[in-house]
């Protein structure tokens, strides 16, 4: 998206093509906070490289696919999902900033939930990593809580007109993550590969599998 | 920390941050696939965000309420790093980590910095209600109320009814907390909404829900 001068985003996407009049561009405006908390002993040597690692590499919607594939496969962990997130996600070994208070919300063929935060940018990073630019932008928060069948339409996922719509702001404690529906076609398909066709879309809940 | 500017009477202060349902912003520039981080600087941002939090130790809240001070034109045209970046700066400056003049300077150019905070520290907790005041299945209104400063209650929910579907255990109220020491610990809810109901339009089959803590709401 970046470069990308996407009319959408009328000029956010290049980032430093949307400096507030006057202000210095943002790479410099980032590279003075660092220099200046650096000199001041503020700034831990590599810390900057490993959280941008560890976001990169280690934290994503790859973790969400396999709560999701296990939850598929194992009708008692699915129930022990639905019953208590964080416990069950703690057991495949995620956990931490963002995902302490996990609720689960389960797509059915007559149900669809979608995640939203209309605050600011709250999301499940254990599971899911750092939310995506336009999960943050504001036509995203404006729009999912007022016209969710309109604007999930627009993204892709067309609704029949008899499934009922769930949105969930997550303006409180809890972080949501939406269990999509196991794909037609899989079964017998081992977990580890049902985790492959779990995308971060589903799990959001912008997209049907 | 500076003190924050006394107001004779309250403002209505309802920040730019608070979207959910406003119009005009057109289509979601929404992208499958993407980058964790479009640019370098924005990795480096967000763990700066680390390193701040880290050293100046706020108030639980005081970083969104940084961000939520944003001028709106400023808010509205920049990317949510480029948010975390002001906030950020903002907060090193007002715990005294850094000036805004070395900031400024060291950048080449302006640093906008976000707006003051509007209100008050709140020094005495409020006896709170930590017992849940609501059941699930009860019949709840949100208050009509604006704060000048940080809060959790989006605008789109103030004066419409609901009914409580989860309680969510106890947390503290963020429009104590990110205004000073105090704490004020109570029950948080999840509260269902119908679409129809929140913009007063023909969608069915459309719930909204909201996880509001207990001073939001009171009895339908």
């Amino acid at each position: 998206m970046s470069g990308g001068g996407s009319a959408e985003r009328g000029g956010r996407g290049k980032q430093s093509g949307g400096d507030p009049v006057g202000a210095a561009p943002v790479e410099q405006r980032v590279a003075a906070l660092e220099a200046l908390l650096t000199e001041r002993g503020l700034v831990p040597e590599g810390f900057i490289e490993e959280v941008t690692r560890r976001y990169e590499t280690e934290i994503g919607p790859m973790n969400g696919a396999k709560v999701v594939a296990r939850a598929w496969t194992d009708p008692a962990y699915r129930q022990r999902l639905l019953t208590d997130g964080t416990a069950a996600i703690a057991e495949i070994g995620f956990g931490g900033a963002e995902g302490h208070h996990m609720v689960v919300v389960e797509n059915t063929s007559a149900v669809h939930n979608v995640i939203v935060c209309t605050l600011c940018s709250c999301y499940p990073w254990p599971t899911l990593g750092l939310p995506p630019a336009w999960y943050k932008d504001p036509p995203y928060r404006a729009r999912m809580v007022r016209e969710p069948r309109t604007l999930l339409a627009e993204m892709g996922c067309e609704l029949p007109e008899g499934v009922e719509i769930r949105v969930w702001d997550s303006s409180a404690e809890v972080r949501y993550l939406v269990l999509p529906q196991r794909p037609p076609g899989t079964e017998g398909m081992p977990e580890a590969e049902l985790a492959g066709l779990v995308t971060r879309d589903s799990m959001i809940g912008v997209a049907r599998l | 920390m500076p003190a924050p500017a006394r107001l004779g009477r309250v403002f209505r202060v309802d920040g730019i941050h608070d979207l959910g349902g406003m119009q005009g912003f057109g289509a979601v520039a929404h992208a499958p696939a993407e980058p964790v981080f479009h640019e370098p600087w924005e990795g480096r941002a967000r763990a700066l965000m680390e390193v701040v939090l880290d050293a100046a130790q706020p108030n639980g809240g005081e970083f969104r309420h940084a961000i939520e001070r944003m001028a709106p034109g400023h808010y509205l045209t920049s990317s949510y790093y480029e948010h975390w970046l002001t906030a950020a700066a903002t907060l090193a400056v007002e715990h005294g980590l850094l000036a805004r003049e070395d900031l400024e300077a060291r950048a080449g150019g302006r640093f906008p910095l976000s707006g003051p905070v509007l209100a008050w520290p709140v020094t005495d907790p409020v006896a709170g209600a930590s017992e849940p005041r609501f059941g699930v299945g009860d019949r709840v209104r949100v208050r009509e109320w604006h704060s000048p400063g940080h809060t959790r209650c989006p605008r789109y929910v103030r004066g419409k009814e609901g009914v409580v579907v989860r309680l969510d255990g106890t947390y503290s109220l963020p429009d104590v907390e990110a205004h000073g020491t105090a704490r004020r610990y109570e029950a948080t809810y999840s509260v269902r909404f119908d679409a129809a109901s929140l913009w007063r339009d023909e969608q069915r089959g459309v719930w909204v829900h909201v996880d509001l803590w207990d001073s939001y709401l009171e009895a339908a």
